[in-house]
């Protein structure tokens, strides 16, 4: 094999370029799912159980029937045969879904029935018209309810308890103890762009425009689900208005499909803004309950996290909490477990940083409070029990900046004189200021991926992979990454993606996508640049024949000798010497399990925020944030800093803003709509600002590239809520911050 | 689809006479309306479409220094016009503290006046609800009731009436001029929102047919512009109902309060005017303990309706510190978050 160098260049990978697909976007004339109108199409229409639990007794379907446009009613009567029942699960990352298989409700916001028609209008109208007389049975939606169980896993498959060292002699051993519990609420799916599908068939072929986050599990899911081949299932997906977790296959989607089935025309489903807060996964609510103790000098000797969630009457999915406890601190003795309700709500499922984002907060805050019981500055309590290895396995990490995080962080805070004691702040015209840290992590994963390059003899490269824009960037990031692959400018590169019927890139989910689609690219792009360079090294009429031993780079569309930039080959000329049309590489990528079983893996950051609060009215304000990020190598600065602002706004809603109000009698989520289900404005994010830490990782995986899709969330509502506390002395563990709480 | 009919009247009378109709609604921004109709909880047989009618979009000055503003004015053009801001600075502030810039721009002052309560099982077609549904409850007693009144309110219904523009024109006697099958009549705006009661589906004084044409603000309120402010507790910086608000006018003279306005929003079916408190201002020295006392009285008959005790306090807070902000005098120029506690607070809270 040729010894190809790698090569980073100014015009790709690591360079802050902007959004290839931006004037697409800021033009209105990006393509999302619900643009397209295949001719014939009809428009259907969910109508969702106003019930949480209980039976449909009856339907007027009759009244829908009659209604002007109404094509057809699709109920459990008459709903097309599936392969497979709705609750099966073998395909991986399924969950159970509501196909109209029976007349059962088991959450508020279930499909019962689909009405097809001509108009949007006419099938809204008809979906009214159905007028569904229930059997309603009593509901349990809180917290409060009887019947915990411990779970089998949690989150994918990790166990219900983990522990190490010695709980009771940790505990025994410390000088200061708290133990505290903190609540979050329900929280619901709001992607700007809600789920939906249009769906043709052809026979058993079955073409789809749908937002996903996962074009191979769909696939493999659907074929299952209908009995069809997979690779008669093709799906287009170049841009997603947000996922966040909830597109993968939903069970409102897969309606669309059926409805699609039954009426033998293409169909068109869109979820309104009202469905959204049901059928698509949630994240669970929380009761966490933390024990830490500490030695006089500070070190944790016990960190005991417990969590109490809920999942669904019909599913599992226990929302992993405490999984920042094990790697975030070091402890002699850490311990977590676990216990679960079911209610009667729709599954639970992955949003934005599950796990950490609701764990991380009660963790931050514990630290906070522990913090302030050894008379100890936040961050040097944080620093005091820094974790050098992995606490809960002992594994090194792969690489860990937390200490730059924070001492970057801190620096352009201007953290350093922070006094211990809070009220101790105010601003010029008497409101109580305080400042607040929060500890950001979250794991670096691997799925799989392939991609497949091609240089072309024009001198031109075609990188191929079906990934996914979910609004981070992939068009751009990816084709950074190509381009670099291929020593290849920008514009040089046509990267092909967003569609089923290319190379999988896997899912967009884990903060994984850049990594694992990232490393598959960067394969393929390699392996089509080598046999690009055994053409010209074995060409005699090559000025790079016989560098063999020496070794060649791909620079701006040419392969270059390594020690003597004078001899260079352009790929056009390559090619057409060998009177090829192109060559090919194809890559893939995956965890490499024996790195994985060596090291520990985690993107870590440093989160600093400042509110401000009326004393008299309890209205508060973020008034700054900083955070500070290590995660491996940077693709490209400008998205990397958007996705952690988009998470640190996140990270302000969990702490202050988002909370699905439950009527506990009737289990409806009674406010579904953005009016009422308060994420932040602008005007509540004052100032931002995302630091991009130096880290170098060797193990993580071909790139160096570790993922900040989520992270930018966690330790940044712990940030915020420990800012509240200096700032007023209450210490609030009910979240969101409630005006009531902070009234004095 | 839901089918209805449509109606673009030519003139008031029209209008009036095709709002006479059973099932008819005026239709004027639709920023609730038509939202209200796409939940089905508005579901009127007939839309008459008051954007054409002549002569409802003009602000016209009275010889009384008062002005007169015509029912079709988009809140964002009141809001920003300069004798509103000069004369009436609160009403300008409680404008520019709702909804967002967009509705702002669209909704009219008419409409305003009429907007519906935000209480979610109003807007929830499966719960019981008295207004929505008369007879059918009030499954808000015992539900999520956290934001719900506090003052006035019946055991029919516990809702909040959401507008910041009423409570600043309850403050400072808006009065509103209507057309009806009848003719022409006048109601000052603090009378034209009815308490609950029994009756919780009639929500104002207007008899079918009847349309707001103008909204008058007197020349006597124009004296409380040296001391006039409106603020607002909301549960984000922008684009969130009221959780409690506060509109207050002063009149200082010598040293003493000679007249004090003051409404409350966000506690009731109705702006809350405190005439009890404004009476107890009179004569007083402006300051913290003048203005205790007075929001003490504000809120002398408040209780909770549900989760929601807190309001009682928060409301007579949000009274005393738009009775100081007031009193420290209308700022030169309105704050870049209208009604915040975050904006501007001249002498500081401690000061």
């Amino acid at each position: 094999m040729v010894e190809v160098h790698r090569l980073r260049h100014g015009s790709n990978a690591g360079q802050p370029i902007t959004r290839r697909d931006g004037l697409l976007k800021v033009t209105g004339m990006a393509r999302y799912a619900a643009d397209n109108h295949p001719p014939g199409m009809l428009h259907a229409v969910i109508a969702a159980a106003r019930i949480a639990r209980g039976r449909v007794a009856a339907l007027d379907v009759a009244a829908a029937r009659a209604h002007p446009g109404v094509v057809q009613v699709m109920t459990p009567g008459n709903r097309p045969a599936l392969a497979l029942h709705p609750d099966d699960k073998s395909v991986p990352f399924s969950f159970r879904m509501d196909l109209l298989q029976d007349d059962r409700v088991r959450y508020a916001g279930q499909p019962i029935a689909v009405v097809i028609a001509e108009t949007l209008e006419a099938a809204t109208e008809g979906a009214a018209l159905l007028a569904p007389r229930y059997e309603a049975e009593a509901v349990e939606v809180t917290l409060d309810a009887p019947g915990a169980f411990v779970p089998e896993a949690v989150g994918v498959g990790a166990p219900p308890e983990e522990h190490h060292g010695d709980m009771a002699a940790g505990l025994a051993a410390a000088t200061r103890r708290i133990e505290a519990t903190y609540e979050t609420p329900m929280q619901f799916h709001n992607a700007m762009e809600p789920h939906g599908v249009v769906a043709a068939w052809d026979g058993d072929a079955l073409s789809l425009d749908m937002p996903t986050q996962g074009f191979a599990l769909t696939q493999m899911r659907l074929a299952a689900m209908f009995g069809i081949p997979a690779e008669g299932i093709h799906i287009r997906s170049p841009f997603l208005g947000g996922g966040f977790g909830s597109k993968l296959l939903t069970g409102p989607q897969v309606l669309g499909i059926l409805a699609a089935r039954l009426v033998g025309q293409p169909v068109k489903l869109v979820l309104t803004r009202a469905q959204m807060y049901g059928p698509v996964t949630h994240r669970a609510p929380t009761r966490q309950t933390l024990r830490l103790g500490a030695a006089a000098d500070g070190a944790l000797t016990a960190l005991h996290h417990h969590v109490r969630t809920a999942t669904s009457r019909f599913d599992d999915f226990i929302e992993p909490a405490a999984g920042a406890s094990h790697t975030l601190y070091a402890a002699p003795a850490i311990a977590t477990s676990y216990e679960a309700l079911r209610l009667d709500t729709g599954t639970p499922g992955f949003m934005r940083a599950p796990g950490e984002a609701s764990g991380s907060l009660a963790l931050e805050v514990a630290m906070d409070e522990m913090a302030q019981a050894c008379g100890m500055d936040p961050l040097d309590f944080r620093l005091r029990n820094y974790a050098e290895v992995e606490p809960i396995s002992g594994k090194p990490f792969s690489s860990k900046a937390l200490r730059d995080c924070y001492a970057e962080g801190a620096a352009r805070f201007g953290w350093a004189g922070r006094p211990l004691a809070p009220r101790s702040m105010r601003d010029a015209e008497g409101r109580l200021v305080g400042w607040g840290i929060g500890t950001a992590t979250f794991p670096a994963m691997m799925f799989q991926a392939e991609a497949r390059a091609e240089i072309r003899r024009d001198g031109t490269g075609l990188v191929e992979t079906g990934a996914h824009d979910m609004g981070q960037g992939a068009w751009t990031a990816f084709a950074q990454i190509a381009a670099e692959s291929l020593g290849l400018d920008i514009g040089q590169v046509e990267f092909r993606s967003g569609r089923s019927d290319l190379p999988s890139a896997g899912i967009a989910g884990g903060s994984a996508h850049t990594a694992t689609a990232g490393s598959a690219i960067q394969a393929a792009g390699e392996q089509a640049i080598a046999r690009l360079a055994e053409l010209a090294l074995a060409d005699p009429r090559s000025p790079l024949f016989g560098a063999d031993n020496i070794g060649v780079v791909a620079r701006g569309g040419r392969l270059v000798r390594w020690d003597d930039e004078s001899r260079r080959d352009s790929f056009a000329d390559i090619l057409d010497r060998a009177g090829l049309e192109s060559v090919e590489g194809r890559g893939n990528a995956s965890a490499d399990a024996e790195a994985a079983s060596r090291y520990a893996m985690h993107s870590h950051g440093a989160v600093f925020a400042e509110v401000t609060v009326d004393p008299d009215l309890g209205q508060l304000r973020v008034t700054r944030l900083v955070g500070a990020f290590a995660a491996g190598r940077i693709i490209n600065p400008r998205l990397v800093k958007s996705q952690y602002y988009g998470g640190m706004i996140w990270g302000v809603s969990f702490a202050l803003h988002e909370r699905a109000a439950l009527d506990h009698r009737s289990g409806r989520v009674m406010n579904a709509d953005l009016g009422e289900y308060h994420v932040p404005v602008n005007a509540d994010i004052p100032s931002i600002e995302a630091i991009l830490v130096e880290e170098e990782d060797p193990h993580v995986n071909a790139l160096g590239v570790k993922g900040v899709g989520e992270i930018g969330i966690t330790g940044t509502a712990g940030a915020v809520a420990n800012a509240i506390w200096h700032a007023t002395g209450v210490r609030v563990r009910r979240f969101p911050v409630a005006i009531e709480a902070l009234m004095g | 689809m839901n089918r209805f009919d449509y109606v673009r009247p030519r003139t008031v009378a029209e209008a009036v006479a095709a709002g006479a109709e059973p099932g008819s609604a005026f239709l004027a921004a639709g920023t609730n309306l038509l939202d209200l109709m796409k939940i089905g909880v508005a579901r009127p047989a007939r839309l008459v479409d008051l954007n054409h009618l002549p002569g409802l979009s003009s602000i016209e000055a009275l010889p009384d220094g008062g002005l007169r503003i015509g029912a079709q004015i988009r809140n964002a053009d009141l809001a920003h016009h300069a004798q509103v801001v000069r004369r009436f600075p609160a009403v300008a502030e409680a404008l520019l503290s709702g909804a967002s810039a967009q509705l702002r721009n669209a909704a009219t002052v008419g409409g305003n006046l009429l907007q519906r309560t935000r209480c979610s099982y109003f807007q929830d077609t499966a719960s019981a609800c008295n207004k929505r549904a008369p007879g059918s409850g009030c499954d808000a007693r015992g539900g999520d009731n956290r934001l719900h009144a506090v003052l006035g309110w019946s055991e029919s219904c516990i809702a909040t009436n959401p507008s910041d523009f009423c409570v600043a024109l309850a403050a400072f006697d808006a009065v509103v001029e209507i057309e009806g099958p009848a003719g022409r009549r006048e109601i000052p705006l603090r009378d034209f929102h009815r308490l609950p009661g029994s009756t919780p589906d009639r929500e104002t004084d207007l008899a079918p047919g009847e349309l707001i044409v103008a909204l008058r603000l007197p020349g006597e309120a124009a004296g409380f512009a040296p001391h006039s402010r409106y603020v607002k507790l909301r549960e984000r910086t922008s684009y969130a109902f009221a959780v409690v608000s506060a509109a207050a006018g002063l009149r200082i003279e010598d040293g003493r309060i000679a007249a004090a306005r003051l409404a409350l929003g966000g506690v009731a079916a109705k702006p809350w005017r405190a005439t009890a408190a404004e009476a107890a201002l009179v004569g007083a020295a402006p300051g913290a303990d003048a203005f205790r006392a007075a929001a003490g009285l504000a809120l002398a008959e408040a209780k909770p309706s549900g989760d929601n005790a807190f309001k009682i306090e928060l409301a007579r807070r949000i009274a005393v510190r738009a009775l100081i902000l007031a009193a420290a005098g209308t700022p030169a120029r309105l704050p870049a978050l209208p009604a915040s506690p975050f904006a501007p607070i001249p002498g500081g809270l401690h000061g």
